[in-house]
């Protein structure tokens, strides 16, 4: 059913169609629409037997997922940024026990300084947790893929994190196919576990795993994200046959077969990136979009099939590696290696930065002519960088770099000079 | 379940981890010899069959108790219960009331009619024992279980002994003394009273395969004491003896006893009861020095008994008037005339002075030896220098209590049982001793000790009833579960309880447990925890 | 013969042996039985109902042999005490999660499980958060008709109780989930190698808070709690215990099963490793904490004490100090009396706090 909701709202139906047992909650910004949704949706009778719970942290939040989990129940919460690393411990303790947790991660950048808008940041932090890492690149697909999410947990028993841009998805109102409880249950049968804490069949989880033994259990979760490579389109198919939209899926392609020159990217940025390309290629560039929605496991083969082709890759991402350059590029070039083509690296939208057309446009202008850097921030105000670095060359002041830049910009009045 | 390699494990597959390889010392469950056991003249399993009795299995505690000896009614009446004096419990709180439960078993036993079971096999022996009192009936009892042909032949016309002849009524009332001895005659033994064997070497040679003498010393010592003719002067065995006949003694209004042994007292307590306004006991030395029990003093000062401590007396004069002299202790403890005199008037003069052998029938006995006015026997076995003669109670050399006689005739019956087979019985190894040391009395419940009922003054010193009451079964019961059963399991299951490692095995009950040495590491919280001391660590052979 | 027993023996021949010595025992109360009963871990002369749950050979032994506890391991006997107690309350439906620690390293290096109970280890904060979410499936499990009377306990050391677990243990707590939790302290972090946590008690030698200086071992001043950190949340159920007393620590599993909601069990489990005491005395020295005074053994319910177990025979600080090495300096040359005498007033302070003693 055709709806006119908030990213967040949508989000919170998705989940609820898929009869989650229990749901942790701990609020963040910008996933707290999720949350809050859900808890009305538990409360009031709608979405019953589901417990609703509460917590203190989203420590707490992963562990008391874990726990249900474990105890097989279909296990559900969402964070972003700071409460994604607050759960790191937890998050790589759901994967290594093949709890199949679904998670939202409501992309925000992750501080110092603290900034609640969107960047990739924080999943980047934990891309080698051993969770599937999914991406959305609009409200639909991130309804649709909590649905996927739950299905492809549970036959692999690993958890997943669909991953959508902070307020700019989740806060976005835009239209979206809401399906039909039948449907959603036509779709994803109920959760059978692969391992239970079960009074009439004890197991003890959890053991402690030596050198003789753990290299071989973290391989197994390899080639269990190596089978989700082949399982991750086909829930996408099933899903397109049942429910009538192609979402999902490892990676999808726009004007990529004449293309000389591609974009590829995650998320939000993908619908800007799709508009600017369809005017530059009305003006007659061979351009076009690749943009992946499985993140890890990193679809390698599809990656490599779809850029082969062209003569030179841009990877327009949202996170960044300090110290290095680009995140998502470093696992595109391996996708490529071997291949000649031109590689570039625009960084761009961190800390919630806008991307607009007009920026995209001219990077990428630049970029065919091959007068882009390797590794280019968009937008970014050389200004005040380069002010900054002769301050520090000159005078070894302590102190956090922000707060300097921002008397530099003038917003903070400088009490000491 | 489709398990995760690794990461979920099935339960209890700990099980082949064998952590018993950590030990350097492992436990042992072992056997301590109580010090009740180990005390008790008589060889009683005190610590055994109050075992029994603490589960309310009477009658399996008196089999048990009977096993040793077979008095436990008279014993519960006139031992002087050594075992209690070094009974661990004695360090806790107050010892375990033995002797209380030993009568109460005894006496349970005479209301219920327990028998003792005859023989099953003869074994075609015959053994001649002389003297029925505790020894010798002692003796008939061990030698008849064993399948012996008994005879015992009596000097006097009744059973008994110094249990009969010596021992007051108000201690020991005579219908307890005869059902227990009439018990042992009902297994097969031939009784022949009135019978007194002048000449033992003769006697012999009637066709015995072995002999036991018990005649005891009878004798009243003697004591110089200048006296005129009129003067009444009594021993108190003759007088304790007269007692079992129909005319009782006359003593008179005034009694004197001379002696401090529990003979002078017996004969003081009983002159009271005669009728005696005045019981004086004159005794040469102090209270602390006094050979009597102490608590016999003490219920004899309640029957309004007196004493002249540190007195002798010099001279008996006219009409029973007594010189005293007055003696005082020196460095060592010896009693020194002071020189110092008063007199004292007495009806009747009774010495308890100590008793002697009656020696007669031993002339001419090959190979016998006498030693100070006892026969020497091998304290291994009881055989006198004769072989197959074994003697035992009062006339060979040791303490003179019932006990110890008892103890003589089950010991002697042992060894005359191997002897007539040919065999020498070794002494059974004993197991090192229960050590106060070595209990965990915390886990042991605050109980203290019951008293045994006393009768009232009043009617104690006028009657010859019984002075000390038995317990109730209740009483008995709680008594008997005061013991800490020293050096040996009662199954509280602390051992299988306090290990870590589940690493006891309980075998059930009445079995006791098992170590796991799978899996024991060889902590020792077994043997710190278990309250009787019945484990210990030993080093593991490495 | 004549069958008749003597007249001064003829009574009413007693009847057939009646044990009317033990009373219904209730969480408190020692058994009237005058031997060992209130006291040891069973008996034979007590009915059956009466020992305790390790007394019987149906005991679940929820942490089986093999296990890799050093000799002497407090923890260890005291899970299973509380475990096996539970499962026996529960009808072997009892679900444990378990934090990381001794117990769990102990207990579960692969390939060999002692736990023959489900049991799932997650991380060393999160045991109550993890108990929760079981809780929460088990709930909604019941709801789809599944099984109503499986119960969840979280167990974990003292340094994943009241340090790093502490924030999980107090939403746990706040938020009244229906789960048991455990906390077996050994007042330090043992399994890495005896550090000091929040529970290490005053004056005690850790790893780090060493015997030197003017202030040796862990300082006065600092320190929490958590029995009463716990009944300030006024949950349904707090209790403290020790291995020392076994009755005393089932019956409040026992009380603890009976109820619904968050609850909190302490138990006091001496470490032999960590404290420098011997391995036999783990068991004693468990004893003399609560002599002393120095651990009380008390429940509560809705933040109200309302029982205690008064001390039964006191002793002064000392006789519970001197047999641990944690605590040698202050007996070393001069010694620490100072110390010692702050620590006896501390023993002080729980008696006239709690009532441990009589008034007598």
């Amino acid at each position: 059913m055709l709806r006119q909701i908030e990213g967040s709202v949508a989000v919170a139906e998705a989940v609820a169609l898929a009869r989650p047992e229990v749901i942790c909650a701990y609020p963040i910004s910008p996933q707290t629409h999720i949350v809050e949704g859900l808890g009305r949706l538990v409360k009031s009778g709608a979405l019953q037997p589901c417990e609703f719970i509460n917590v203190e942290s989203e420590f707490a939040a992963m562990s008391v997922a874990i726990g249900a989990s474990a105890a097989g129940a279909r296990a559900y919460t969402a964070t972003a940024s700071q409460g994604l690393l607050f759960m790191a411990e937890a998050i790589y303790n759901a994967s290594g026990l093949g709890l199949p947790i679904v998670m939202t991660v409501a992309n925000r950048a992750i501080g110092a300084p603290i900034n609640i808008w969107n960047d990739h940041s924080d999943s980047m932090s934990q891309r080698d947790c051993g969770w599937i890492q999914l991406f959305a690149a609009h409200n639909q697909e991130a309804l649709d893929l909590h649905i996927q999410a739950f299905k492809l947990a549970e036959e692999l028993s690993m958890p997943v994190m669909v991953c959508m841009d902070g307020f700019i998805l989740t806060h976005a109102v835009e239209r979206v196919d809401m399906p039909t409880q039948q449907q959603v249950d036509a779709f994803l049968p109920p959760y059978e576990p692969r391992q239970v804490l079960d009074t009439a069949d004890p197991v003890s989880i959890g053991a402690m795993v030596g050198p003789e033994a753990f290299m071989e259990v973290r391989y197994l979760a390899h080639a269990k994200q190596q089978m989700a490579l082949e399982r991750i389109p086909q829930i996408a198919d099933e899903f397109e046959a049942r429910f009538g939209r192609n979402t999902g899926g490892l990676v999808r392609a726009y004007h990529c077969e004449d293309a000389e020159t591609i974009v590829v990217a995650l998320g939000s940025v993908i619908g800007t990136l799709r508009d600017t390309v369809e005017d530059l290629r009305a003006g007659g560039m061979k351009i076009g979009v690749l943009g992946i929605q499985s993140f890890r496991p990193f679809p390698l083969a599809a990656v490599r099939a779809a850029l082969q082709g062209a003569r030179r890759v841009v990877v327009l991402e949202k996170s960044f590696s300090v110290g290095l350059g680009g995140v998502v590029s470093t696992d595109v070039r391996l996708a490529l290696s071997g291949l000649q083509l031109h590689g570039y690296t625009v960084v761009a939208g961190l800390g919630g930065r806008a991307i607009t057309k007009a920026s995209l446009a001219r990077m990428l202008h630049e970029a065919v002519a091959d007068k882009l850097e390797p590794l280019t921030f968009l937008d970014l105000d050389w200004g005040i960088v380069n002010r900054q670095l002769a301050r520090e060359a000159s005078v070894r002041r302590s102190g956090p770099i922000a707060e300097n830049l921002l008397r530099d910009v003038g917003t903070v009045a400088s009490k000491v000079n | 379940m489709s398990k995760p390699f690794a990461i979920t494990l099935d339960p209890g597959s700990s099980l082949a981890n064998k952590t018993g390889s950590w030990r350097s010392q492992r436990p042992v469950y072992v056997d301590r010899l109580p010090p009740c056991n180990a005390q008790c003249p008589a060889g009683e399993d005190i610590q055994g069959w109050l075992y029994h009795a603490e589960s309310g299995n009477y009658e399996a505690a008196w089999r048990h108790l009977v096993r040793d000896n077979p008095f436990p009614a008279i014993m519960g009446r006139v031992c002087y219960h050594s075992c209690e004096g070094v009974c661990n419990r004695g360090q806790l709180d107050a010892a375990v009331g033995i002797n209380s439960v030993e009568r109460f078993l005894g006496d349970e036993a005479l209301r219920r009619g327990w028998r003792f079971e005859p023989p099953t096999t003869e074994s075609g022996t015959h053994v001649l024992v002389i003297g029925a009192g505790p020894s010798g009936m002692s003796a008939a009892y061990h030698l008849r279980r064993a399948g012996h042909r008994v005879t015992v032949k009596e000097a006097g016309p009744l059973m008994g002994g110094m249990m009969r002849f010596g021992i007051p009524q108000y201690r020991l009332p005579r219908d307890v003394l005869e059902a227990e001895l009439q018990r042992i005659v009902e297994m097969g033994v031939q009784l022949q009273l009135n019978c007194k064997v002048a000449d033992l070497t003769a006697e012999m040679l009637q066709g015995y395969d072995a002999t036991f003498l018990a005649v005891g010393a009878h004798i009243a010592k003697r004591a110089f004491i200048p006296a005129k003719d009129s003067s009444r002067i009594l021993d108190a065995v003759s007088v304790l003896r007269s007692m079992e006949g129909e005319d009782k003694p006359m003593l008179g209004r005034r009694v004197v006893v001379y002696g401090g042994g529990n003979t002078a007292i017996d004969m003081a307590r009983t002159a009271k009861r005669l009728g005696a306004t005045e019981a004086v006991i004159v005794y040469r030395r102090t209270r602390e020095k006094m050979p009597a029990h102490d608590f016999e003093v003490e219920e004899a000062l309640q029957e309004g008994v007196m004493v002249k401590w540190l007195s002798t007396i010099r001279q008996a004069g006219e009409d029973g008037e007594l010189t005293i002299e007055k003696m005082t202790l020196d460095a060592d403890g010896k009693p020194q005339p002071t020189g110092e005199f008063e007199t004292l008037q007495s009806d009747s003069l009774v010495l308890a002075l100590g008793q002697d052998v009656d020696l007669s029938l031993l002339h001419g006995v090959p190979g016998l030896v006498l030693d100070d006015g006892v026969v020497k026997v091998d304290p291994a076995t009881l055989m006198t220098g004769c072989p197959g003669l074994f003697a035992g109670g009062d006339m060979v050399p040791a303490e003179r209590n019932v006990t110890v006689a008892v103890g003589h005739g089950k010991k002697a019956a042992r060894h005359i049982d191997a002897w007539l087979r040919g065999d020498v019985r070794a002494p059974a190894p004993k197991h090192a001793m229960a050590r106060f040391e070595q209990l965990n009395t915390w886990y042991y419940s605050d109980a203290p000790k019951t008293m045994r009922p006393q009768l009232d003054l009043a009617r104690r010193t006028s009657s010859f009833d019984e002075v000390q009451g038995g317990l109730t079964e209740d009483n008995a019961l709680f008594e008997a579960r005061r013991c800490l059963s020293c050096g040996n399991c009662f199954e509280c299951d602390n051992c299988y309880g306090v290990c870590p490692d589940n690493a006891v095995i309980k075998l059930g009950p009445g079995k006791r447990f098992e170590f796991n040495y799978d899996y024991c590491k060889g902590c020792g919280i077994c043997v710190a925890e278990c309250p009787c001391g019945a484990i210990e660590m030993v080093a593991e052979q490495v | 013969m004549n069958h008749q027993p003597p007249s001064s023996l003829r009574s009413q021949p007693p009847e057939g042996v009646t044990d009317d010595f033990g009373a219904a025992r209730q969480s408190s109360e020692p058994i009237k039985f005058y031997q060992t009963g209130t006291f040891t871990v069973g008996n034979r002369l007590l009915a059956p109902e009466q020992r305790s749950v390790q007394a019987s050979t149906e005991r679940s032994n929820s942490l089986t042999s093999g296990h890799r506890a050093c000799q002497g391991c407090g923890e260890a006997l005291g899970a299973r005490y509380a475990i096996d107690a539970a499962m026996r309350a529960t009808n072997n439906q009892i679900i444990a999660a378990n934090a990381t620690g001794c117990l769990e390293v102990f207990s579960t290096p692969y390939p060999e499980t002692s736990w023959q109970l489900p049991w799932i280890h997650s991380l060393f904060g999160n045991a109550a958060a993890v108990g929760t979410g079981i809780a929460a499936a088990l709930k909604v499990k019941a709801a789809k008709g599944g099984r109503k009377d499986v119960r969840v306990i979280a167990q974990g050391g003292d340094g994943g109780t009241t340090d790093i677990g502490f924030g999980c243990l107090s939403g746990m707590f706040e938020r009244n989930d229906d789960v048991l939790y455990i906390c077996y302290d050994n007042e330090a972090y043992m399994n890495t190698g005896v550090q000091r946590s929040s529970a290490t008690p005053h004056a005690a030698r850790t790893a780090t808070t060493q015997a030197v200086g003017p202030n040796p071992g862990a300082e006065f001043g600092k320190g929490k709690n958590l029995p009463r950190i716990a009944m300030a949340h006024e949950i349904p159920y707090v209790a403290t215990a020790t291995v020392a007393d076994l009755h005393g620590l089932e019956a409040k599993v026992e009380r603890a099963m009976g109820l619904h909601g968050a609850r909190y069990l302490h138990i006091l489990v001496p470490c032999p490793l960590g404290w420098g005491a011997a391995s036999h005395d783990t068991i004693r020295l468990a004893r003399l904490a609560r002599e002393t005074g120095l651990f009380p053994e008390f429940e509560a319910e809705a933040g109200e004490i309302t029982a205690v177990t008064k001390i039964r025979r006191r002793v002064p600080v000392e006789d519970y100090l001197r047999p641990q090495k944690r605590f040698a300096h202050l007996f070393a040359d001069a010694g620490r009396p100072d110390l010692i005498a702050q620590i006896q007033a501390e023993a002080d302070r729980n008696i006239r706090r709690f009532g441990l003693l009589d008034e007598s």
